[in-house]
């Protein structure tokens, strides 16, 4: 190929600005050229006057004790903040790292236990037929069931605490898992055995590969119900952390920070999750695209 | 495309893969299935020879046992009664020496269409990956999908995705070959094309090849031997060589011989699809038609 040739080529996969198509900067660009982005800025804002009506400006019953939009966000943006949490105390950030730390080493353990756990379900029917009953009967328990045999069982405080998060992830992991490699189609394992794939080799090159849909799907809905029972097992056991700042704001009665917390909670999952997407998109580009 | 359609089997190679080339042996096959109360032969003492480097054609009714004959030449199934051999070695499981080319496509989707060609050599360990990959080249080439090396199946065409799958099988040199209805599925005019690749892969390799369908124009124009299966129990009804001059090229559908060809098997076939059509099969229906218009 021409030097001219080479450069024509490289040029047509990128924009005027010279940012390769498909860079995270470029689908932003084009995200803020279609309608989407505003019709959810807007949604939000909508929201957002409902809120302000209900609880500070027409003050219904039953809603005129919770916090407005206002309060909360001159509570937030405080240098000198009433109840002691704003954007400018350690003690706020520190909240969001305990929990974060916390869901990290939940999550993580339940990927690591739980993916090959479930991949290995769904490739060898004895081993599905030993450990599904027990998976199915223990799954249905709500998390919140366990708190006492979770604080008699792991040592400390910590433990307890990450365990109940690492159980919820855990069985969601585990079962997209399986059902990901059972809803590979045969004619795959056909192929692939007869090309003369070892057992391993078809581990490898067929089951991973082929579950690692339904196993992303896993873990999305697995890092959000770690979150989830985390702040219910900082609720009750916790001295740090968003789900402790939300009950104790509670207890003595801050109720900004209530919201302060809750909001955090689900901006730091949505970030969880967009995290978890990515790495998806990128591992996976074969879904992804379409006829060329 | 031209140039490539020139670069057929020189007797040379030809004759390097005389060793390599393989003679099946199926004798006495029979295979039943049991269906709830009901058990149902499905092949009835079935004999027949591949022989080595030539291109067997089955063709028959559908639902007359060619797959389940596929299925246990490719080691996926045992047959009840009988043997089959392939150079004098029972058949018992799958293996690379005798690679199928199924129906529905199996190409990886999450593998680009080289990683799928060259999954067979990279997972068997025996080649230098170097060679490989220059045969990679030459196949993607010569199927026509050198611009489509790097995508997804997902993003290839139906007609592309099985002349991928043909590269896939042949890169490995099996021994034997087995094609189901590979082409089934396709538009006429992608079938036509696919017909023609596929003898020119053929053409250029000579292995041991037996292709299954139901489509007469298809069978007479890639084979060498045609074999005739009957339906319910299916049952080998007869065997043709078929000796047009190779390489085949389209217009030979024109020719006298060809049509007499096609004459003889329909006639034969006939008597066969009227007895399936009253069981209601739509390919003995296309069979009783074509053969009605055969004289027009």
């Amino acid at each position: 190929m021409s030097g001219a040739a080479l450069i024509a080529r490289q040029s047509s996969s990128r924009t005027a600005t010279g940012q390769p198509v498909g860079s995270l900067s470029w689908r932003f660009q084009q995200a803020l050229k279609s309608p989407v982005p505003y019709l959810g800025l807007l949604g939000i804002l909508l929201f957002g006057i409902f809120w302000f009506l209900t609880t500070e400006y027409l003050k219904l019953p039953r809603f005129e004790k919770l916090p407005g939009p206002i309060e909360v966000w001159t509570e937030f943006t405080s240098r000198d903040p009433t109840y002691g949490t704003s954007m400018y105390t350690p003690e706020y950030y520190k909240h969001i790292a305990w929990s974060s730390l916390r869901v990290l080493i939940a999550f993580g353990l339940a990927t690591v236990l739980g993916v090959p756990l479930g991949l290995f379900m769904g490739w060898k029917r004895t081993f599905k037929d030993y450990t599904f009953p027990i998976i199915e009967v223990l799954r249905p328990i709500p998390v919140l069931a366990w708190v006492p045999l979770a604080i008699l069982m792991m040592p400390g405080r910590e433990a307890p605490i990450i365990f109940l998060a690492f159980l919820a992830a855990f069985f969601a992991t585990t079962l997209n898992a399986m059902l990901g490699v059972e809803s590979i189609d045969e004619s795959y394992f056909r192929a692939a055995r007869c090309l003369g794939s070892s057992p391993w080799q078809i581990f490898k090159r067929v089951v991973v590969p082929g579950a690692m849909p339904d196993v992303f799907t896993g873990l999305q809905i697995g890092v959000g119900v770690a979150w989830f029972s985390l702040v219910a097992a900082e609720m009750v056991s916790g001295e740090h952390g968003l789900g402790f700042l939300i009950w104790d704001s509670y207890v003595l009665s801050q109720y900004p920070v209530i919201v302060i917390a809750m909001v955090t909670l689900g901006l730091v999952g949505y970030v969880y999750s967009a995290i978890i997407r990515a790495v998806g998109r990128m591992l996976m580009g074969w879904t992804a695209r379409t006829q060329a | 495309m031209m140039a490539a359609m020139q670069d057929m089997a020189t007797p040379a190679r030809a004759a390097a893969n005389m060793e390599t080339m393989a003679e099946v042996r199926i004798e006495g096959v029979s295979k039943s299935y049991t269906i709830g109360p009901i058990r149902e032969l499905v092949l009835d003492q079935c004999s027949l020879t591949l022989a080595p480097g030539k291109l067997t054609v089955l063709i028959g009714p559908s639902g007359c046992g060619k797959s389940t004959l596929i299925n246990i030449l490719g080691g996926y199934e045992r047959a009840d009664d009988g043997s089959v051999t392939l150079d004098g070695q029972p058949i018992s499981g799958p293996s690379s020496d005798r690679l199928v080319v199924f129906q529905e496509t199996a190409l990886f989707p999450w593998m680009t269409t080289y990683q799928n060609i060259v999954y067979g050599p990279l997972v068997q360990r025996q080649r230098d990956m170097k060679q490989v990959e220059v045969e990679a080249g030459r196949l993607l080439d010569k199927v026509g999908l050198k611009d489509f090396r790097d995508k997804y199946p997902s993003q290839l065409s139906g007609g592309m995705q099985r002349r991928a799958e043909l590269a896939r099988a042949m890169i490995n040199n099996p021994r034997l070959m087995l094609l189901d209805e590979p082409f089934r599925g396709l538009d006429a005019m992608t079938r036509e094309l696919m017909q023609e690749y596929f003898l020119r892969l053929y053409e250029d390799k000579r292995q041991t090849v037996l292709f299954v369908t139901s489509e007469i124009d298809e069978a007479i124009f890639l084979a060498d031997t045609l074999v005739l299966m009957s339906n319910k129990p299916g049952r080998i009804i007869k065997s043709m060589e078929i000796t047009l001059p190779r390489p085949r090229v389209a217009s030979l559908l024109m020719s006298p011989e060809y049509l007499r060809y096609k004459d003889e098997a329909l006639e034969i076939l006939h008597e066969e699809a009227m007895k399936a059509f009253a069981g209601g099969s739509q390919a003995a229906a296309d069979f009783v038609e074509a053969y009605d218009k055969r004289d027009a």
